[in-house]
């Protein structure tokens, strides 16, 4: 899907750019932005290290698994092949929470160590495993309680309730997060997305 | 509503020094070595890091290409006369088309929006909705599956799109409910 993705992107640019004749811009685009992806990645690497680092810490102190426990009936059925122990639990558990409470860079980091954890269970390595890709669901839906990038942009542009927007977002992103968690759940099922010995 | 947005900056900033302080006193308290324990932990990050590194690059380079092309303008004027039968603003669909690939090309368009039509307008007050219900899809499943060296994978993607034209979606039928 991704070999897919990447290349309709890439080719539907250069097609855009023929017709609006912005050619040139999208040549400059590559080098910018590939030099961009770097500087992103270089100012993630600090942010990453911070909150693993912490994470480790919250982990010894048993935060992690006391907090798992107590989430531990409603990850039970979104993650059934996930031991309820397993560390992969602790780190979506805390992905989640960060990105429920706006955190969003300290979401990132304890997104991917969930998905180093899950990919110790994938008994298919090449393959997105049914838990990962509810996993991703849940991430991709927003369940951000709180949307305060955007309350700050409103606020900025003087709009005299700018927090007037939280409860017709938490509306919206409760929408995505149960539409894409029931369409992960169904799509899991189907035979076109079953994994077949030719994957790997 | 009249939730003040100042006092919820505040909060949200107070949760944050709560997780960073709060953590490791309580491992204090419980007697680990809070220090070498930060140290230890956070190591794993570097490695991390370079894993996505390409990942990041191939993604982000192709969403510029995107951007660059005119490619969300054209769709956006191609998709205006089904959007304004619906009562969706033809202004904010190159926030959502956008939405999926890049975060911050949304965020200054929200900024853009706002400036443009005032904050308390309803465009700005959809496209801040539209904000806070939706993902940047592409982003995330290419850094989280180049992780993990996933090519394969499966529903990811269909279903994180799904999700953010629900969540489109939801904001222009509650928007226009709240709001006019």
């Amino acid at each position: 899907m991704l070999n897919f993705v990447w290349l309709a992107m890439m080719l539907a640019a250069v097609v855009c750019a023929v017709i609006t004749g912005r050619v040139d811009a999208v040549v400059s685009a590559v080098t910018d932005y590939a030099k961009l992806a770097f500087e992103v990645a270089l100012g993630l690497t600090g942010i990453m290290v911070f909150w693993l680092g912490l994470m480790k810490i919250a982990q010894q102190a048993g935060l992690i698994t006391l907090l798992a426990r107590a989430m531990q009936p409603i990850l039970k059925r979104l993650f059934p092949e996930v031991p309820v122990d397993h560390p992969a639990m602790g780190a979506m558990m805390l992905n989640i929470s960060a990105n429920m409470l706006g955190l969003g860079n300290a979401a990132t980091p304890f997104g991917l160590k969930a998905m180093t954890q899950l990919q110790r269970l994938n008994q298919h390595p090449r393959v997105a495993s049914n838990a990962m890709c509810m996993f991703l669901a849940i991430n991709t839906s927003s369940v951000q309680l709180i949307p305060t990038t955007a309350i700050a942009y409103l606020a900025a542009a003087g709009a005299a309730h700018p927090a007037s927007i939280v409860m017709t977002a938490l509306l919206a992103t409760l929408c995505s997060t149960i539409a894409a968690i029931v369409a992960a759940k169904g799509f899991a099922r189907l035979p076109r997305y079953r994994i077949i010995k030719e994957d790997e | 509503m009249m939730i003040n947005g100042a006092i919820l900056n505040g909060l949200s900033n107070w949760i944050f020094l709560a997780m960073v302080v709060g953590v490791p006193l309580y491992a204090q308290y419980r007697k680990v070595k809070v220090y070498e324990t930060f140290v230890g932990g956070a190591k794993e990050g570097i490695a991390v890091m370079i894993r996505i590194i390409p990942h990041l690059v191939a993604m982000l380079v192709a969403i510029g290409m995107l951007r660059a092309s005119g490619a969300f303008e054209l769709l956006g004027a191609a998709l205006a006369p089904i959007l304004s039968y619906v009562g969706m603003p033809p202004e904010v669909l190159p926030l959502a088309l956008i939405r999926p690939f890049s975060g911050s090309a949304a965020n200054g368009m929200l900024a853009e929006l706002s400036q443009l039509y005032g904050g308390d307008s309803f465009i700005a007050k959809l496209a801040a909705t539209i904000m806070g219900g939706t993902e940047t899809t592409f982003y995330v499943v290419a850094i989280y599956f180049g992780v993990v060296a996933i090519s394969r994978t499966r529903y990811a993607i269909p279903v994180g799109l799904i999700a953010d034209a629900v969540g489109v979606i939801a904001a222009l039928v509650i928007c226009r409910w709240v709001f006019l």
